[in-house]
């Protein structure tokens, strides 16, 4: 299971995150969302081991990130940019083997992998084989998730998965999304602002504002038991569309 | 402990620990500026002189070539010894460094030039104290081939005749009607107009007496326009104007006696050698000198030929056309083919280490930005005290040159690299070195590129100055056609040259497609 534990952090002074808390149980699908400046970012950012935090434990199944080298700490968190991230001087094939060759895996085993990859993702050869500027965002999104799972990592982490993406192809991929999940079978942490989408994907939800953990819990806690004034303007916010009746003739 | 043992053993040991990372990145790096040493100093010798070949120098003008021709046909006629030439080489002081440092061995020079020039003792007069002042220099003259090639004073063959006139003294028969054209360094420098005038006590007309360049008073005394005109003795136009030098009877002018001057070296290794050039002592006299500058002047004949021709043998086997620019063609390649390394191995790493380090970074643009601005003529200058003549300080100038567009466009496609490829990179646990190899240089190399591309073209037209230092290349055939104002020699040099920029364009359009990652080019 992935912990964050009492984790500290200021820039120039300025609190970004306090006493933040989060825990993902093994095999759950957790959501970390807030709007912009919440922390959100940097709480991904200390997951991922970019940058240093002040206080507090990244733990994964009990043991601290401080313990693993840079290279062991990435191949056990499977990071998934914003917009895939992808590179684009290298086809998606060897975007998503880049590591596995680093590491010296073997041809045979480095295609083995790829091959139960894209039938986990649902993703074919030819795309593998093009450039990421002539994938559609949907592709993307699958090579970047192949790219992530290669090292068969405990966690996946996503930033925003979403958000570059058409309205109307989002809906269909955030299904897809979710069954990609289960058939990984990792536990996954995803990063987002939008409150639908953490509502649709994930189990577990926790709200942060101004660096605080406003929240955690499932969405129906959120929406039925919401801890203080903010979790119900959060929501309301995010309810997109106002309804009919409640618009001025 | 070897390099090598170092290496075995940071990569045997079972826990990384830091300090054996540390010592292979040192390792590494070391091994890196070793092979950035070693690469072009190995290959230096390559086109070098040969081993125990005799090498004669020569000036950048007629006379010069053809006397170094003489020299080097009459050697290689009469002893096995090989003999390499390398004529054409700018000024004294160029050819005296040359000598000094033992890239040439003989070349010929004047005994005025070298009290002056060298010696920087214009009082030394006679062969024999010019001959003792060179001894601290390890240097050694030759007697006098023959001809003294000074200032004279020259009239029309008819113009003689006519006034009975012989020598110097003559022309008071005739001063206060004469009509004369001196050139400006004649009318000024001491040596020249006001002391002949004082020590001959003539009185021209000063109305009578023009200033005018050197090569249009030649047509004016042929149009008649003017009487008398100061040449140099041996000048090919005395002849080809039916021009007539009167005699100095008063010992006026200084003493410009062609000799051959010698590093000591050479004299002591090769005695046989030195003997066959001595025996050229007196045989040249002024009307040969000046019927061989005509024949490479005027009927634009080559020097070898020339030189072949004085010495009634036949004439070298002369390489063919496309030998000769197979010669150079290589000459030229080397100089632009290690000038290139060397901005490859140093630039691109420069490149890199100003993006990171900003204060290091604005100085070493600078500084590349600054080199750029000194005139190839006046760097190559520089650089011949610290490396000689020859291929050296070319190849040292061309690295100098080729190396801000390679640093530039390295710092401009590495900087403009999206810093969130750097920061997923780290993410996915690529550390500093493959974060650098596999994502930043591959994304910032189409930028790069352009700059090598940009420093291959300018290296070759660059490289054309090389010849001025003895550096050979296409330069050669430019630099000897501009002596002779001999258009078509100077286009053997051009033309090929500019073939080589169009090729080496042609050539980076096609490595561009193997080199620019392809998921770069489609879309860029």
């Amino acid at each position: 299971m992935l912990m964050l534990q009492n984790i500290f952090k200021t820039f120039e002074h300025r609190p970004a995150l306090t006493d933040v808390n989060v825990s993902v149980a093994k095999g759950a699908t957790h959501a970390l969302i807030g709007s912009s400046g919440s922390g959100k970012t940097t709480l991904l950012r200390i997951t991922l081991g970019l940058i240093p935090m002040d206080k507090g434990y990244v733990k994964l199944n009990d043991q601290p990130l401080s313990s693993f080298t840079p290279a062991q700490w990435a191949d056990r968190i499977g990071y998934v940019p914003q917009d895939g991230g992808l590179f684009p001087h290298i086809s998606g094939r060897n975007n998503v083997s880049l590591i596995a060759r680093l590491r010296g895996w073997s041809r045979q085993k480095i295609d083995a992998r790829i091959e139960e990859l894209s039938k986990l993702v649902d993703l074919d050869a030819a795309a593998l084989s093009r450039f990421p500027a002539e994938l559609s965002g949907g592709q993307k999104q699958r090579v970047a998730i192949m790219r992530a799972a290669m090292m068969d990592p405990d966690v996946m982490l996503l930033d925003e998965p979403m958000a570059a993406l058409d309205p109307l192809i989002r809906r269909s991929l955030q299904q897809e999304l979710k069954s990609i999940f289960q058939r990984l079978n990792k536990t996954v942490l995803l990063v987002t602002h939008d409150l639908g989408e953490a509502a649709f994907l994930a189990e577990q939800l926790t709200l942060l504002h101004d660096g605080k953990v406003v929240q955690s819990g499932s969405f129906g806690d959120l929406l039925h038991h919401p801890a203080d004034a903010f979790v119900t303007s959060f929501i309301n916010a995010q309810r997109g569309v106002p309804d009919a009746a409640s618009v001025a003739a | 402990m070897t390099l090598r043992m170092m290496m075995l053993r940071a990569r045997t040991s079972r826990v990384t620990t830091l300090r054996a990372m540390r010592a292979m990145r040192a390792v590494r790096a070391l091994r890196a500026v070793a092979l950035a040493v070693m690469v072009p100093t190995l290959l230096l010798p390559a086109v070098g002189r040969a081993a125990d070949a005799i090498v004669v120098g020569g000036k950048i003008f007629t006379e010069s070539y053809i006397l170094g021709e003489i020299a080097a046909q009459s050697m290689a006629a009469e002893s096995s010894v090989p003999v390499d030439r390398k004529l054409g080489m700018g000024s004294t002081g160029i050819l005296f460094e040359a000598l000094k440092r033992g890239a040439i061995d003989v070349y010929p020079d004047y005994t005025g030039t070298l009290a002056e020039a060298i010696l920087k003792q214009p009082q030394l007069k006679s062969l024999d104290e010019i001959r003792r002042a060179l001894i601290p220099m390890d240097l050694v003259i030759s007697g006098p081939l023959g001809f003294n090639d000074t200032y004279a004073i020259a009239v029309k063959e008819r113009f003689a005749d006519e006034h009975q006139l012989h020598t110097i003294s003559d022309l008071h028969r005739v001063q206060s009607s004469l009509r004369a054209a001196f050139s400006y360094e004649f009318m000024d420098r001491k040596d020249g107009y006001p002391g002949m005038v004082d020590a001959y006590q003539l009185h021209p007309d000063p109305q009578k007496v023009t200033r005018m360049e050197h090569s249009l008073s030649f047509q004016a005394i042929n149009d008649d326009a003017v009487d008398v005109i100061d040449v140099y003795s041996t000048d090919a136009k005395i002849k080809k104007f039916h021009l007539r030098l009167l005699d100095d009877d008063r010992g006026y002018f200084p003493v410009y006696q062609a000799v051959w001057v010698a590093r000591k070296a050479f004299v002591d290794k090769h005695p046989r050698e030195w003997a066959i050039l001595r025996k050229l002592e007196g045989s040249i006299s002024e009307t040969a000198m000046q019927d061989m500058n005509a024949q490479a002047d005027i009927q634009k004949e080559s020097f070898a030929k020339v030189a072949s021709q004085f010495l009634g043998k036949a004439p070298p086997a002369a390489e063919s056309g496309a030998q000769k620019i197979w010669q150079r063609t290589r000459e030229h390649l080397w100089l632009v083919g290690v000038a290139l390394l060397f901005s490859l191995i140093v630039g691109i790493p420069l490149g890199v280490i100003a993006v990171r380090f900003h204060a290091a970074g604005q100085g070493i643009l600078i500084i590349s930005a600054l080199v750029q601005t000194i005139p190839s003529l006046a760097l190559l200058c520089f650089l011949i005290p610290v490396f000689g003549v020859g291929t050296k300080p070319a190849l040292a100038a061309l690295c100098l040159y080729s190396l801000l567009p390679v640093v530039l466009n390295t710092f401009t496609g590495v900087r403009g690299v999206d810093p969130l490829h750097l920061e997923n990179a780290r993410a996915f646990g690529l550390n500093r070195r493959q974060v650098l190899f596999r994502i930043v240089l591959p994304l910032a190399s189409p930028t790069m590129l352009a700059g090598i591309k940009t420093a291959t073209i300018v290296s070759i037209g660059t490289a054309t100055l090389a010849a001025l230092v003895g550096a050979g290349g296409y330069g050669a055939p430019i630099v000897s056609g501009l002596s002779l104002n001999d258009i078509p020699t100077i286009l053997t040099g051009a033309i090929p040259a500019a073939l080589m920029a169009l090729i080496a364009h042609a050539l980076f359009e096609l490595l561009g497609l193997v080199l620019i990652p392809v998921g770069l080019r489609k879309h860029a």
